[in-house]
């Protein structure tokens, strides 16, 4: 009893190579079939499918949808669920629409393409989706109606008050910067994309490092060299390789003139521009490692999955579990005024159909990454590779001609099919 | 540090008192003007039948429940529990009978839940957070290993030992333990009692509820039996046989020779 001795840590043999390497078999798993799916439709339509441009328009469509899922993780793995993501992007979408199109240039007089426009616009819609998300919260964690009724009712009534703001038009064009998170209006350029492609994939090596290092500080376990190694290798060229994608797509020829005519300029002869990262793509990177960071390296990400494993547990240990479902569905409602951005700004307009159907959409790639409803578990990079899933499945089967009923059946049914495969594998580890 | 015994015969102020606690649900009374008090180093054993409001009056200390009506001094202070924080601002850790462990996190994750640590730039620091568990289950339960998996994959014991480790690792002043040896082994049995003896010593006051009557007589200064909601009375450990214990949780009465 008196003795206080460490706990002797265990040895390191007779581990398999996949346990060497520490992967998670889940997520090798989806990349597994991530991948065939995407060969899959390559050979389906003669090589169309993995061309830079399809590569770059599908990850341009997948990040609106991928920011909300990655907010969803939190709501679900709380034994929450939110029905009005979609609805509640319209509404911001909305918002933003009427302030840069008619209240800041016609009633505050500001003009056409003023440039703090799209400050005022973005913040506004940020502001307004974390204060709709955090009144959804206060009703569930203060008032405990349940998050399915919260939420549906927000369906409907965020759906509405969209509709009522545009008086159901079409608005835009919109502003000019901010059209610039869409997608193709607003990418880095090839050099610039070279450079942050190389900061990520130094920042990824380095991160590696510096968590072999505090483990060894501890004496705790270690992977062997080699297998820090090839993880280090994989990363840096999966980031360098995607850089390489996109950076390959170049923009036509003719848009190309029309950019160096709009400046006054000839344009030389034979040039070639790639797009680089669309800076929609980069603002989907960032939520993805600061929602990463939040769910594993903060109070806030620790008390989200304690809750979700055992909500009484949390309570009794002095969580305020009301106040954190607030922050859950602000942080929800944040990310869908940001998706709005990005969703608006690609389509170049706002169209009262917005986000439409985006909460099944959103709630599928939670639970296709792995997110449980039944709480406590989930990962942020999970349910962004579930939204590239569902992103590659819709897009390939309509590139392949799939005719459309078909396309949501197929969609419907791998959701269901996911999700066995799941249960399956989790009993299969023993896991719940 | 001083006996609780003479403590008591001085008239000290005692470390925990709770007045006339009531608390019901939904009409029915699970604790009905209970009175309990606690010194420094002393440990008061609660005992009574399934459902006799045990773990109720204690989860109104730890502030899990809110009592309807009575009063909680610490130190001679009134003071007010309206939560789980509260409770731990005042020192006061709990054992829940429930162990109340969040089972898809590991055992350092459990041990310092609501308190991680963290590193200089506010993020939690989860590699220091596993040494410190690793010592203090070293202490608690040298035979336990399973600290990276979660503690859904532990058995009942060792969930038990996280329990206790979380609440005698933040230097408690009012430890609260709700059978706390229920899932454990003789071996393990004997360790927390041994334990119990140690934070005695260093002047700890624990409520203690265990249906083991001998590990009562054997740990306790003094015990308090329940019956239906109500106390049946306390006594001074020394004054009382295991039969007289028996009779009193079985009979719901006090024997007349040892008032406390
Ligand atoms: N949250 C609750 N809601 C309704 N009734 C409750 C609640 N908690 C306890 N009770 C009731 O209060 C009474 C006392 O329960 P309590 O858990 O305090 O008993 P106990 O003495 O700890 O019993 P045991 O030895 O079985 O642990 C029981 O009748 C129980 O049914
Ligand atoms: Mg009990």
């Amino acid at each position: 009893m008196t003795a206080t001795t460490h706990q002797p840590i265990d040895s390191q043999n007779k581990r398999g190579l996949f346990q060497q390497l520490e992967l998670d078999m889940r997520l090798l798993g989806m990349i597994g079939a991530f991948i065939i799916l995407c060969i899959g439709f390559n050979i389906l339509t003669d090589g169309r499918f993995l061309t830079p441009r399809n590569i770059f328009n599908l990850t341009i469509q997948t990040v609106s949808v991928a920011i909300m899922a990655s907010g969803m993780v939190f709501v679900i793995v709380t034994r929450h669920i939110d029905l009005s993501v979609g609805a509640l992007l319209a509404t911001c979408s909305a918002v933003m629409a009427m302030l840069q199109t008619e209240i800041l240039p016609d009633m505050l007089g500001m003009g056409l393409n003023h440039p703090l426009t799209w400050i005022i616009t973005v913040a506004v819609g940020l502001g307004v989706g974390t204060l709709i998300g955090a009144f959804h919260g206060w009703m569930i964690g203060y008032l405990t109606i349940p998050a399915f009724i919260v939420t549906l009712g927000g369906f409907l009534v965020w759906r509405n008050v969209a509709w009522y703001l545009t008086s159901g038009q079409t608005k835009g064009p919109l502003d000019s910067t901010f059209m610039m998170f869409g997608g193709t209006n607003g990418t880095l350029g090839t050099t610039f994309s070279w450079v942050l492609g190389l900061l990520a994939a130094g920042a990824a090596l380095f991160a590696l490092y510096n968590s072999r290092r505090s483990k060894l500080a501890h004496d705790f376990p270690v992977k062997p060299l080699w297998a820090e190694a090839v993880m280090g290798a994989v990363i840096s060229g999966s980031i360098l390789g995607f850089v390489w994608i996109l950076n390959s797509y170049t923009i036509p020829t003719r848009r190309l003139q029309r950019m160096f005519e709009a400046k006054g300029e000839v344009m030389p002869e034979g040039l070639v521009v790639g797009y680089g990262l669309p800076i929609s793509v980069l603002i989907l990177i960032a939520v993805a490692v600061v929602m990463t960071l939040v769910a594993r390296r903060t109070r806030l990400g620790r008390y989200i999955f304690a809750t979700g494993g055992n909500p009484d547990a949390a309570e009794l240990s002095g969580i305020n579990t009301r106040k954190l479902t607030v922050k859950i569905f602000a942080l929800m409602g944040f990310l869908c005024a940001l998706s709005a951005v990005v969703a608006s700004a690609r389509l170049a307009n706002h169209s009262n159909d917005i986000g439409t159907l985006d909460e099944l959409r959103v709630i599928a790639a939670a639970v296709i990454g792995g997110t449980a409803l039944s709480g406590g578990f989930g990962t942020i990079y999970g349910a962004i590779l579930g939204a590239l899933i569902m992103q590659s499945l819709q897009s390939g089967m309509a590139m392949v001609g799939v005719d459309a009923p078909f396309q949501n059946i197929v969609v419907g049914s791998v959701l269901v099919a996911a999700v066995f495969i799941d249960i399956v594998y989790r009993k299969r580890l023993g896991a719940k | 540090m001083t006996d609780p015994k003479e403590l008591r015969a001085q008239g000290a102020t005692p470390l925990v008192e709770m007045e006339d606690i009531s608390i019901s649900f939904g009409g029915i009374k699970a604790v009905d003007g209970v009175s309990v008090d606690l010194h420094p180093g002393e440990v008061v054993g609660l005992l009574g039948h399934n459902g006799a409001g045990k773990s109720t009056l204690i989860k109104v200390l730890s502030g899990a429940y809110q009592m309807d009506a009575g009063e909680i001094r610490i130190n001679g202070n009134k003071v007010e529990i309206t939560n789980p924080r509260d409770a731990r601002s005042h020192n006061i850790e709990t054992i829940y009978q429930t162990l109340a462990l969040a089972d898809n996190l590991d055992a350092a994750s459990n041990l310092f839940l609501g308190r991680e640590l963290v590193t200089p730039m506010g993020l939690v620091n989860d590699a220091a957070m596993e040494a410190e568990c690793r010592k203090i289950m070293g202490r608690l339960n040298p035979n336990f290993r399973k600290f990276n998996v979660p503690v859904s994959a532990l058995s009942g014991g060792q969930r038990q030992s996280v329990a206790i480790a979380r609440a005698v690792y933040f230097n408690a002043k009012i430890l609260i333990m709700d059978e706390p040896t229920a899932a454990l082994g003789p071996h393990e049995t004997q360790m927390v009692a041994e334990l119990i003896q140690q934070l005695k010593a260093a002047g700890i006051g624990i409520f203690l509820i265990d249906h083991d009557v001998h590990a009562v007589m054997e740990l306790c200064d003094r015990a308090s039996v329940m019956k239906n909601g109500q106390l049946v009375g306390t006594v001074d450990i020394d004054d009382v046989t295991d039969d007289d214990l028996l009779s009193m949780i079985i009979l719901g009465k006090k024997p007349e020779k040892a008032a406390a």
